[in-house]
């Protein structure tokens, strides 16, 4: 049975074209994939991303749980803090990458991707020291999160919200009071590359604060947007998407993201195996690559070497709408990984020509 | 959705044109360039190359997903348009008149008869919608 979210209607009424993904009806697009794409690049877009899973962590021991349950340093954060963070298994494999959000010393948010809610939450049980003073509650279906993104997204909230939220720093949230609704948690994260936030608010509530913003952000070129848009976005500012570029399988060394992993905090879960991974060397890397001949490379195309034979594979791939060109993210043997390398990509039985390239493919110009 | 009614169609959602002279152009319906979205990349036979009915002679790209495009008939490509590779988003603007993908010089016209009328292509989507 697939789930639907408290905002289903809204979908349906302005006529979102929705598709089942990770155990929920989802909109994929309302206008179409680029339209919503460009809308977010040039003004706002607004995302119904309440498949999202929150698990809520409180009690006295929640911040020593926390620093070993993720690879991140949880105790460097403060209170409106939040941090993006890995969830890694003994083997130094990816269970999930997460946010964690502190709203006090005694609690803490959170947000797991929606195909991982049910592992990761066996994941956090499964770790749980017996003695641990620390109350862990799977709250995902009580919370609704919408992502309203895109350069113009602070000033469509502005009138709404009854916070300043343009002097809350990246990865910083304050809890008010957005179109009448008390205790709405808005926080300055995203997953598309652009200025924005994403709010948490009770899910009855939901259809109110949706309707709110995007009556607001009409004339300020706001869009609803799907999950394809939301695919290539994060596709352009090369944000990694779980079951794709990160598995229970690849180590986030090799997938770029060790800035992520603090190695020099104290022991968590992972740690011994990343070791020995880093001194080991890595064999393979995450890379950018753009398409040098027609077509697209997609997830699961193999990356063939100058012999012909299979050395890697697409992670994930796509047009580009900003860059108007095929582009996508692969693991390459690490000699293979320099940017300016080209190598081959087998698309239905035919080497098309690809270049390593450097990523992110589009960055947001900061004034 | 829009269906010409002087065109024929396939269930893989290709129609056809008879121009006169042995000759048909093929391209991809409105229900198909709506199930893609936007268009972004479209790969065509060489004029001389020859096809079959119901075999995979092109590709349609979207964003978000790849699909062969099949002859609804056997022949010989005649021509191919080819300002619409450069364009392939106009496909989902217009995809009877500036969007037809090929034209095909018949084999064999009796599999012409094959081919669904209006009125059962119309069924065929009801019933895919259903």
């Amino acid at each position: 049975m697939t789930k639907r979210t408290p905002l289903y209607e809204e979908h349906v009424k302005l006529g979102a074209k929705m598709v089942p993904f990770a155990g929920y009806e989802m909109p994929v697009q309302y206008t179409g994939v680029i339209d919503e794409h460009n809308a977010v690049r040039q003004s706002a877009g607004l995302f119904d991303v309440s498949h999202m899973g929150e698990f809520e962590f409180l009690g006295p021991h929640a911040l020593p749980f926390l620093d070993y349950l993720t690879a991140n340093d949880v105790v460097k954060l403060t209170d409106g803090q939040a941090q993006y963070s890995l969830l890694l298994n003994e083997q130094g494999g990816v269970v999930d990458d997460i946010l964690v959000y502190r709203i006090n010393e005694n609690h803490f948010l959170m947000v797991v991707n929606a195909a991982n809610i049910e592992k990761d939450f066996k994941w956090v049980h499964k770790n749980q020291p017996t003695q641990a003073k620390v109350e862990v509650n799977n709250i995902s279906d009580h919370v609704c999160l919408l992502a309203l993104q895109g350069p113009r997204a602070l000033e469509i909230l502005k009138p709404l919200f009854d916070e300043p939220m343009e002097s809350v720093k990246p990865f910083h949230f304050v809890v008010g009071a957005l179109a009448g609704e008390e205790n709405c948690i808005v926080a300055r994260t995203g997953y598309t590359g652009e200025d924005g936030v994403e709010i948490f608010c009770k899910s009855p509530n939901a259809p109110a604060v949706w309707q709110a913003l995007l009556r607001e952000g009409k004339e300020k070129g706001l869009k609803p947007a799907g999950l394809g848009a939301r695919d290539t976005l994060r596709l352009e500012a090369r944000l990694s998407l779980y079951g794709h570029e990160i598995t229970d399988e690849t180590n986030p060394l090799e997938a770029g993201l060790g800035w992520v992993v603090k190695m020099a905090k104290g022991n968590f879960i992972g740690k011994q195996a990343l070791e020995k991974i880093k001194a080991r060397g890595l064999q393979r890397r995450l890379v950018g690559f753009k398409m040098a001949e027609p077509g697209i490379a997609r997830e699961g195309a193999v990356v063939l070497n100058g012999d012909k034979q299979p050395v890697g594979k697409v992670t994930s791939g796509s047009f580009s709408p900003t860059l108007n060109q095929a582009i996508g993210l692969a693991y390459l043997p690490a000699a293979m990984s320099e940017i300016g390398t080209k190598f081959s990509i087998d698309i239905r039985a035919k080497g098309k020509l690809a270049e390593v390239v450097a990523t992110p493919f589009y960055k947001r110009k900061t004034n | 959705m829009e269906f010409p009614d002087d065109l024929k169609y396939t269930k893989e959602h290709e129609w056809v044109k008879v121009l006169g002279d042995g000759l048909v152009a093929i391209g991809i319906t409105d229900f198909a360039q709506d199930q893609l979205g936007d268009i972004v990349y479209l790969e065509l036979p060489e004029e001389g190359e020859t096809v079959e009915q119901g075999e995979p002679f092109g590709v349609v790209e979207s964003v978000k997903a790849v699909s062969d495009i099949y002859a609804a008939v056997s022949g010989t490509v005649a021509e191919i348009n080819d300002p619409l590779t450069e364009t392939p988003e106009n496909l989902n603007e217009d995809c009877y008149e500036e969007g037809w993908l090929i034209k095909v010089r018949l084999s064999n016209p009796k599999e012409l008869d094959r081919l669904l009328t209006h009125a059962q292509y119309q069924a065929f989507i009801k019933e895919q919608e259903a």
